[in-house]
């Protein structure tokens, strides 16, 4: 056992997947302990807030300044709203309404400008123009406005006595803030979903919830699988053939098929995580059997087997002691690839609409199933789904491996 | 030819019973739920269908067509007959089309788009992990990780991300349908040019996902064989190496036959969730419709294709794998 553990840990396949998924696993124990956030609170006001770091403005109205003068943060200013697009934008707006083609520089941004301000109306509306694009000319308008003042903005609050408004300070275009001394500052390294829930908190949530699903699929796949498959390969005859027949059907009935009906047939109400881990675990069976039956029928007629019956052992102490030692391996390799298709499996279930119902859990296939109904993918919001993407495939990417891994250390012949 | 015969009766039978295992487990299954499945059904749908006499036609055709007063082996009958009459009943989303109609306006598309990706998919990862096999050195320490890893992107993680790359940001292929929404299914070159584009997307996606898996397991097979005596014998014996590449190629193809036959209703299902991301027109699609609209008799004749076709896809696997196996052949000699 200890050699054979040695030998495990010597497979450089095998440790690369332990590493990725004890590393998986060491995020989902430790960072609940470091943000204690509720996984599916809803903190953004609005969906898809984009990765990035998010500042308080109130807290840094009341923050101490400090004056840098920098020589190209005008510029970076103007640079910021007027792109090269909505230059073009602009330039477009103003030949349709009639502004010769040639008098229009769109480089030169104070000309540019004064002729956007001289000739700009949002009341007319040019022919041919949509709504949408009439819209977008008016946001654009208010985010020109003012754009090359070099005034400051004057921060003024209510007087709750007069009712008017106080000027309480200024702020100047060279004022800064030190981003350590703002009170409220809220990284959101994964931005915010379709329900403006933090995606890296519910990501590591649902990853959690994944893997226990993945792991009770897994176990009631490979206990039913090895219980059915010593049975029909040690006690062999009738059981055996009865054993097999069911097996080759369920082989060729397709599993995916078996899981849509029985979470449909469950309805909505009765479909939590864990009633769709042993679903999936109810359905995913049959190569298990196949495998430890084969397995075992190989070992039956070993001769330490063979002894054994001769001293009068029971057909459990035969099973325990002298032939579940010898497919062990094999059953835990087993296990990896359950769990690992399980987490799959749920994945496309939920994609379906068929995953898990709660409210409570994120699981990943859920926040898949919610990225692709709010159109993430095509709305170009990568944060939503790409994350879960590449957290399924390092999940099933390190049990794989782990798994090769194995492989190699018990079946030499696979060995490069 | 008679060991043949036996192999193909024997095959064409469990063809059979499987069928009929398919029927009973889609019969059964929904009955499981509790209660009268019609009125459960109903009580489903009620929520969303405000058209009165709808419903009640719909629970009257329903009452009717599962014959719940009746005992339940005349029930299962009854299903079967109308199965094979085509008639799947009249869908509850999309009253009063009849199932059969969604079905048939979707079952090609879907078989014109995964068998071929399937079968696309196991060639060029056989061939690859053939090559990784035999080639090894470089070539397998750089094709293997990175086809490890594709492997296990997800079907739909595959579908969305060649979705992003090609139909978002390169736009090169349109993102959803079988066609272009504003045309209208004919034989017109401008259609089957709009059905060509949006086949791409969905096509590779599968091709991709497929390749991985087979790729490996080619690459485990092929380097067994290689190991295996008789390699070892041919070389002493100073047979030429493409000899020996072509036989050990063709015993490790063996098995990989064999497991397309047994791994195939997992790649349909992989491909039907790929189908939902590109809102293909196929199964796929029509079976979230139905489930977004609770739309049972959908689920029930959809899954129930599934099935049977996954069931024949096999058999025919199962049938040109008995013409290939030489030791069926060598029992055909004799």
């Amino acid at each position: 056992m200890k050699t054979a553990l040695q030998q495990v840990f010597h497979s450089r396949k095998f440790v690369t997947g332990f590493a990725i998924f004890m590393a998986i696993l060491l995020t989902v124990f430790l960072y609940p302990l470091i943000i204690q956030d509720e996984p599916l609170a809803i903190l953004g006001q609005g969906n898809f807030f984009p990765p990035g770091i998010y500042v308080n403005i109130y807290d840094s109205i009341h923050s101490k300044s400090y004056v840098l003068n920098l020589k190209d943060a005008a510029s970076k200013r103007i640079g910021k709203i007027l792109t090269d697009q909505s230059r073009q934008d602009i330039k477009e707006w103003l030949v349709s309404y009639g502004v010769p083609e040639d008098q229009i520089d769109i480089n030169d941004t104070e000309s540019l400008l004064s002729q956007w301000e001289e000739n700009y109306d949002s009341s007319i509306s040019l022919p041919g123009m949509t709504f949408a694009k009439q819209r977008y000319f008016q946001r654009l308008d208010e985010s020109v406005n003012g754009l090359l003042s070099s005034e400051g903005v004057v921060i003024s609050e209510v007087n709750q006595e007069t009712g008017n408004l106080d000027q309480t300070n200024t702020i100047d275009q060279s004022e800064y803030v030190h981003i350590n001394e703002v009170a409220n500052v809220r990284i959101l390294p994964l931005g915010t979903d379709n329900f403006g829930r933090d995606v890296l908190t519910e990501l590591v949530k649902a990853t959690g919830v994944s893997l226990k699903i993945g792991l009770i699929a897994g176990v009631v796949a490979t206990l039913i699988g090895l219980t059915l498959g010593l049975l029909s390969g040690y006690v062999g005859g009738l059981v055996d053939d009865i054993i097999m027949f069911v097996t080759n059907l369920f082989t060729v009935i397709p599993s995916f098929v078996l899981l849509i009906l029985i979470s449909f047939s469950i309805g909505q109400d009765n479909r939590g995580a864990t009633t769709i881990a042993v679903v999936i675990g109810l359905t995913s069976w049959v190569w298990t059997a196949r495998a430890v039956r084969s397995q075992v029928i190989s070992l039956r007629n070993r001769d330490h087997v063979n002894l054994s019956k001769l001293s009068g052992h029971s057909t459990a102490h035969i099973i325990l002691n002298d032939i579940l030692p010898y497919i062990a391996s094999y059953v835990v390799m087993a296990l990896i690839l359950q769990v690992s298709s399980a987490i799959l499996s749920e994945a496309s279930l939920s994609i379906l609409g068929l995953g898990p119902r709660t409210t409570e859990v994120p699981t990943l296939g859920l926040m898949m199933n919610w990225a692709m109904i709010y159109q993430a993918h095509i709305l170009g919001k990568w944060w939503a789904y790409f994350p879960v993407i590449v957290v399924i495939a390092l999940i099933t990417f390190s049990m794989n491996l782990m798994n090769t891994g194995l492989d190699q250390v018990f079946n030499p012949t696979l060995r490069d | 030819m008679k060991k043949y015969r036996n192999y193909f009766v024997n095959k064409l039978f469990w063809l059979l019973i499987t069928t009929i295992f398919a029927f009973i487990l889609n019969f059964t299954l929904p009955r499981l739920m509790p209660g009268d499945p019609v009125a459960a059904i109903m009580a489903r749908i009620a929520q969303g269908m405000s058209n009165s006499t709808g419903m009640k036609e719909v629970y009257e055709q329903y009452a009717k067509l599962f014959g719940t007063n009746q005992p339940i082996l005349e029930q299962f009958f009854l299903y079967i007959k109308n199965v094979f009459h085509g008639n799947f009943g009249t869908s509850f989303s999309q009253y009063p089309r009849p199932v059969s109609d969604i079905i048939r306006s979707s079952i090609l598309w879907t078989v014109c788009l995964q068998f071929p990706a399937i079968i696309i998919g196991w060639l060029i990862g056989n061939m690859l992990g053939a090559l990784a096999a035999y080639v090894k050195k470089g070539y397998d320490k750089v094709l293997m990780p990175v086809s490890i890893f594709v492997s296990n992107i997800p079907a739909f993680g595959m579908a969305v991300i060649l979705l992003v790359i090609f139909g978002v940001y390169l736009r090169w292929f349109p993102t959803s349908g079988g066609y272009g929404f504003d045309l209208i299914p004919n034989a017109s070159w401008k259609f089957i040019w709009s059905v060509i584009v949006h086949y791409q997307l969905p096509f590779w996606s599968i091709v991709l996902t497929t390749i991985g898996g087979q790729a490996i397991g080619m690459r485990s097979m092929s380097i067994y064989e290689l190991n295996a005596d008789y390699v070892k014998y041919s070389r002493f014996m100073g047979v030429k190496d493409k000899q020996i590449v072509g036989y050990v190629f063709r015993n490790a193809m063996l098995p990989q036959v064999t497991g397309l036959a047994l791994s195939i209703g997992t790649m349909v299902g992989g491909a039907l969730v790929a189908e939902i991301i590109f809102s293909y027109p196929g199964l796929g699609y029509t079976l979230l419709n139905g489930i977004m609209g609770q739309d049972y008799p959908l689920i029930s004749a959809v899954t129930l294709i599934i099935t049977v076709m996954v069931l024949l896809a096999n058999f025919l696997i199962e049938i040109i794998y008995g013409l290939i196996d030489p030791r069926v052949k060598a029992a055909q000699s004799e």
